[in-house]
């Protein structure tokens, strides 16, 4: 078990360095940051020079190995854009994007797994067939679009929500209810597949021959061996909406990671960028051990191997 | 006859798309371009105010919806082909290799697969875009760059599964070289299952390419990419939301239509799909 998760350890550290090793090169072929700052009449001189005062005129590896040093204690480089640090701007816009993505998946597993399990009980019925029909549909809405047509309904429309911002928690709602619904196909799957096994699984005929109740043997014995991988896909669902907050954040003018991103890319801000693309890896990483982890916890056989 | 409705509703809604995306410029009623200040926003033929020449109406520059809807189709095909051939023969590569081999290269497989899946996806085909610049080729190339991990995890599996079985070694035994053996022994037999993964990956690339058009960096104006006319026309939603539902509803349908296929094919062919 030790051993395993060493080497799990090790190869997470590997992929998070890859990565950055990808994003640190791309960011540095742009070479449009210079020229963004000096503005668009600026001389090939001028531009010179302020690539060289940001030290972009040295060799690559020189530049990488100069970021990592800093990096490792706690210094991430200062936005051009922002003249503030990229340490700073990640501790603000930070915690926005995790709120919104704890509460998308919240939202996400709260319907995905009775949608999953009614499906499951009732497979093969028109039921069954509905939530299938549902589930491709959601799989099929452009995620920005149901943002937008969410504003149009529930703020202009109705005008419960907040179309902008998320100046109290009524702003949070229609963000995470969209980022909710990239995951909640994924998990309606998985838990329906995962639970039609278990009913069809010897221990639960067991249980209803000794006359269990059905909510028991629903919650008890069916959905405690379906909920292994149902766990461990929600961990890395909240990964992959993490990663793609982007779109959701602008179009919800939400100030989190995902707009900060979006809002550098688009002037070259690169040590932004890859500050981001890297805690971007790394929350992905990180949580795809957490699945594994607990997929070890909750498995007795996994547990001793 | 009850199953075999999502791969009939399916097939009818992507060839549809595909006829209308290779004659799109015989189809369309206006051209596609062509600005008339004069005629903006005119709402759709049902609505009160709409006309029977623009069946959709006209966009904020008086640009005939129909018209570049129909040339829309045909900038979503083409993004959706070319990402499933680009992410389709990097990815099976990968998975053969890996799934064959086994060893040390399919360590390096599975590494690859791990960091690619590290890689925030919409971030950093936003940053190629943004520094290479934005054209509807780099765009296609872009995604088919990155949409490979699902085509490389289910063929290394797929292959994997086939390399133990009895005609495998009959064939090495017969002498068969390794390429031989991958190419026409191997392939063949899991194609089934890359056949369900190139539409799930289609219909992701068509999303994707549609998301990276409404942020600003996917395919450039004046094309008329679905998520481009929704970023467009975003900023007069409120109070003409047709013109941001008829391309949603576009975008909507096609996907539809390729998941169904999809599950469709799944279901006769017998293969698995993680989606």
């Amino acid at each position: 078990m030790v051993r395993y998760l060493l080497r799990s350890l090790l190869l997470a550290g590997l992929v998070c360095l890859t990565v950055l090793v990808i994003s640190f090169t791309l960011t540095r072929f742009g070479g449009n940051l210079a020229i963004n700052l000096a503005g668009p009449d600026a001389s090939a001189e001028s531009i010179a020079k302020i690539e060289h005062q940001l030290g972009l005129d040295r060799p690559l590896p020189v530049q990488f190995v100069d970021w990592g040093d800093r990096a490792l204690h706690g210094d991430l480089g200062d936005s051009f854009l922002f003249h503030e640090s990229v340490a700073h701007l990640i501790e603000t816009h930070l915690p926005v994007t995790l709120t919104l993505g704890l509460l998308a998946i919240g939202i996400a597993i709260a319907v995905a797994l009775p949608l999953g399990i009614l499906a499951a009980l009732n497979e093969g019925t028109v039921i069954d067939v509905a939530i299938g029909m549902l589930t491709l549909a959601g799989q099929a809405i452009p995620s920005f679009w149901l943002g937008l047509m969410l504003i149009i309904w529930f703020g202009v429309d109705l005008g419960w929500l907040p179309i902008s911002g998320v100046d109290d928690w009524t702003g949070y709602i229609m963000p995470a209810f969209v980022l909710a619904f990239v995951a909640i196909p994924v998990m309606l799957r998985l838990t329906r597949g995962g639970m039609v096994d278990a009913l069809r699984a010897d221990y639960v005929r067991t249980a209803r021959a000794k006359g269990l109740s059905r909510i028991s043997i629903v919650l008890k014995h069916a959905l405690r061996n379906a909920a292994m991988p149902i766990v461990a896909v929600s961990a890395v669902q909240l990964g992959f909406i993490l990663g793609g907050s982007v779109v959701t954040e602008v179009v919800f003018n939400v100030r989190g990671l995902g707009y900060l991103a979006w809002a550098s890319i688009q002037k070259g801000d690169f040590p932004v960028i890859q500050a981001v693309v890297l805690l971007f890896a790394l929350l992905f990483v990180g949580l795809t051990l957490l699945a594994d982890l607990l997929n070890a916890a909750l498995d007795p056989r996994l547990r001793t191997a | 006859m009850r199953h075999r409705l999502p791969l009939v509703a399916g097939s009818i809604i992507v060839a549809a798309a595909t006829i209308i995306a290779v004659i799109a410029p015989l189809l369309v009623p206006h051209d596609p371009f062509a600005q008339n200040l004069s005629a903006r926003f005119i709402p759709p033929a049902w609505m009160q105010g709409g006309s029977r020449d623009h069946l959709l109406g006209t966009d904020q520059l008086g640009r005939d919806y129909l018209s570049r809807l129909i040339l829309g189709t045909r900038i979503s095909m083409m993004i959706g082909f070319s990402t499933v051939l680009v992410s389709g023969f990097i990815g099976t590569t990968l998975g053969l290799l890996g799934g064959y081999f086994g060893g040390w290269v399919d360590r390096v497989v599975m590494f690859v697969v791990s960091c690619r899946l590290a890689i925030p996806l919409i971030l950093v085909a936003l940053t190629v875009v943004s520094i290479v610049g934005s054209s509807l080729l780099v765009v296609m190339l872009t995604l088919g760059l990155l949409l490979w991990e699902r085509f490389a995890v289910v063929s290394r599996s797929a292959t994997q599964q086939v390399a133990g079985l009895d005609y495998i070694a009959a064939a090495w035994a017969a002498g068969c070289s390794r390429p031989w053996i991958i190419l026409r022994e191997i392939l063949p037999n899991i194609a089934h299952h890359l056949v369900v993964i190139a539409t799930i990956e289609m219909a992701i690339a068509i999303l994707l390419e549609a998301a990276l058009s409404f942020l600003g960096l996917g395919v450039p104006p004046p094309l008329p990419s679905w998520g481009l006319m929704i970023a467009e026309a975003k900023d007069y939603m409120f109070f003409k939301p047709w013109v941001i539902e008829i391309p949603g509803l576009a975008l909507l349908i096609l996907v539809l239509g390729i998941n169904l296929l999809g599950d469709g094919l799944r279901d006769a062919l017998g293969a698995r799909s993680e989606r």
